[in-house]
């Protein structure tokens, strides 16, 4: 049913991905595809790396380390926003193309009043993406 | 699994670059929390010191306005200070005419190091690694460098200030030449050529060179520290070399806290006499009633579209807005052109090159010069101020020049806004000074600049000299409140990543909050008075800030060794 599965992750965050990492897991397996695990970074040093490259890195360890646990095929695709704040719906849309994924499992926290301001990026993607999205409620 | 990968120390790619290695984490003194439906992640201690502060000098500011306007303005209301004394001068005037030897060596000093950064081997080392690319194309870059750094300033300053060096009844003369008018305003035609050759010189060279040098050294600084060595994007990280880890602690707390200070007083401060320019412009044009109700919806106005722009962030926001602005400049700057007449504002345009060549070094330097008035009064006046900006605009030009070299980067930030500027100088000045020489009597600019000083009027009074007036007095009227508006969210941006502490993935609400508080704050002073003397104290900090800046420029060699050594 699908080919490839695109699970965006916050690497600053991965205690609050549980679900939505292990539901991308499961999927994979059952429908024996690969998952592409992308991060958004700015070129900027954040609190996770000096620069994209080792940024780049870390993403890919971690995918690593996620196919040892599952026991599934990872893969890691570093997406590059110059204003993550806000450009992090655009940059993960880019990357559903670049990685040529047909299903998107994403974390998202649950809803509240300010989600009719700033959607939430789940709600977002879920809302403008041309490949199906399971948003993961955590 | 996840916590070891994302807690392991990785090495950094080899050989592209030279990363600093320090214990210290981006975002380790950050403060996550969520306030209702607000995420924050917010550094601690510069963001409550930076809001409570300012909250703290805004109600002195409202609540004792003689005692804020006699420390920094020296207006002083009983009279009985001597003339030249501190409480006559103000802090502002005090800064600009004791210290004005140190403000023109400094700027001197800058200049003469970017040069020699541009033609030393240094320049080849490239921001962001060997490998880097451009974040962003020229015409995208280049739209937001000036939107950032002066834009609101040429409307301001590009028919005022030549025009004032070219007739000044007030003995401000630029090196003491020559006036063009007799006392009685009549005018002196042998006069004309040498005052209008050392107008546009004396105006350039505070729109020239200096200035971007001053905003590059700063600019370079964070960009080469951060991008490179892989700290973290706030002021404070330039002085790594100087003080090592220390930066960590209190020494970059109080460094952080003060470049968020300048930055956010300086924007509201200016909003605030932004709105008062707009509005004189459209009282001017359209007649509107010229008072604060009509102010504080403009900053109201200006203050929801730059929150807008943030909202869409850096690409589809700001670069936008700055994109649009410089088309609409560009178009009124070739208005201007054509019709005051191309030819001789061309031939004006290269005439002020070459005079700007000629008296560069000795308007630049402090010494035996008894044109005082020129000096400190205008001179000194603007070195403060761009040094007073230069935490801010140096900061929104370091993030957005990634994957340029050196080389490249010092060329793009100095020589060509310089040759942009002295454009801009040339078109408007001369366009002005050719209605003022024509027909003196019946020259509004001249009414307006001369007769009387009425500086918010001066560009609007040049275009009443041109066909079209209403149409182009409108976009300039609108020029004006956009350039406001880049300003604004590009000074937001700049708050809510030093206020996060170098972090620029900080959640949407924090930038919402600068942004807003920064137009609270111009509303507040604007109704309660204290605009002026809070934007003395910004350019009261340009002393403090040259210091630093010296030792930037030492610091940014370290670096560039460094980089070289591991390249």
């Amino acid at each position: 049913m699908f080919k490839r599965i695109m699970a965006p992750v916050d690497l600053a965050h991965v205690e609050r991905l549980g679900p939505a990492l292990d539901c991308a897991a499961d999927l994979a397996k059952h429908y024996g595809v690969p998952v592409v695990y992308v991060g958004v970074t700015s070129s900027l040093p954040s609190q996770l790396a000096h620069n994209p490259e080792e940024f780049g890195q870390k993403l890919a360890a971690f995918a690593e380390a996620e196919a040892a646990r599952h026991g599934v095929e990872t893969s890691a695709h570093t997406a590059i926003a110059h204003d993550p704040t806000t450009e992090v719906d655009d940059a993960l849309m880019r990357a559903i193309d670049e990685t040529g994924a047909d299903l998107v499992v994403m974390a998202s926290h649950v809803p509240n009043v300010m989600d009719y301001i700033w959607p939430s990026n789940g709600g977002k993607l879920a809302e403008h993406a041309k490949c199906s999205v399971m948003v993961v409620r955590s | 699994m996840a916590d070891e990968t994302t807690n392991q120390g990785i090495p950094a790619p080899e050989g592209a670059s030279h990363i600093i290695e320090t214990d210290y984490e981006i975002g380790q003194d950050n403060f996550e929390t969520q306030v209702g439906p607000f995420g924050l992640d917010i550094h601690n201690p510069v963001f409550l010191i930076s809001a409570l502060s300012i909250m703290a000098f805004v109600a002195y500011a409202l609540f004792a306005p003689g005692s804020a306007d006699a420390v920094f303005n020296g207006i002083d209301p009983s009279d009985t200070c001597e003339a030249g004394a501190f409480c006559d001068l103000g802090m502002r005037a005090y800064l600009t005419s004791n210290f004005d030897w140190f403000f023109l060596w400094s700027a001197n000093i800058f200049v003469v190091f970017c040069l020699f950064l541009i033609v030393s081997p240094f320049g080849s080392v490239r921001l962001g690694g060997k490998d880097a690319k451009p974040d962003y194309g020229y015409p995208g870059w280049f739209a937001m460098l000036f939107a950032a750094g002066m834009g609101i300033g040429l409307m301001f300053f590009g028919v005022l200030e030549p025009v004032y060096y070219f007739g000044t009844p007030w003995g401000d003369e630029p090196l003491g030449v020559v006036r063009p008018f007799t006392e009685d305003g009549a005018l002196i035609p042998e006069n004309v050529a040498a005052a209008r050759r050392m107008a546009l010189a004396a105006t350039s060279y505070h729109w020239a060179l200096h200035p971007w040098a001053i905003y590059a050294v700063v600019a370079l600084a964070l960009a080469l520290f951060s991008f490179n060595k892989g700290l973290p994007l706030t002021i404070r990280s330039a002085f790594y070399p100087i003080f090592g880890e220390r930066v960590w602690g209190w020494t970059g707390h109080i460094i952080d806290t003060l470049a968020v200070f300048a930055t956010l007083f300086g924007l509201a401060t200016s909003l605030g006499f932004g709105a008062q320019q707009a509005n004189a412009g459209l009282e001017y044009v359209y007649g509107l009633p010229n008072n604060v109700t009509v102010q504080v919806i403009l900053i109201i106005a200006i203050t929801l579209v730059a929150l807008g722009s943030v909202l869409r962030g850096l690409d589809g926001g700001v670069k936008v807005l700055s994109e649009i602005n410089m088309g609409m400049a560009l178009l009124l700057l070739l208005f201007v052109l054509f019709a005051a007449g191309a030819a001789t504002i061309m031939t004006g345009f290269g005439k002020g090159i070459v005079a700007y060549f000629q008296e560069v070094i000795p308007l630049s330097i402090p010494h035996g010069r008894e044109d005082t008035g020129y000096m400190q009064g205008w001179t000194a006046f603007y070195w403060a101020w761009w040094i007073s900006w230069s935490p801010f605009v140096g900061m929104f030009i370091a993030r957005v020049s990634r994957g340029r070299t050196v080389r490249e980067f010092v060329t793009c930030v100095l020589i060509i806004p310089s040759l942009v500027c002295v454009l801009w100088m040339a078109v408007f000045g001369g366009a002005a000074i050719e209605q003022v020489i024509a027909d003196p009597a019946a020259s509004a600019v001249k009414a307006q600049v001369i007769d009387s000083y009425n500086p918010p009027l001066s560009l609007f009074a040049m275009l009443e000299g041109l066909p079209f007036a209403a149409i182009t007095s409108t976009i300039g009227i609108i020029l004006v409140i956009v350039f406001f508006v880049t300003s604004s969210d590009s000074g937001s941006l700049v708050i809510d990543t030093i206020t996060a502490g170098g972090k620029v993935d900080a959640p949407v609400p924090q930038r919402v909050f600068w942004c807003t508080f920064e137009g609270l704050v111009a509303i507040a002073l604007l109704i309660g008075g204290g605009l002026g003397a809070l934007q003395a104290m910004v350019i009261s900090t340009g002393l403090p800030f040259t210091v630093i800046l010296l030792l930037i420029c030492w610091a940014i060699l370290k670096g560039l060794i460094q980089e070289r050594r591991n390249s």
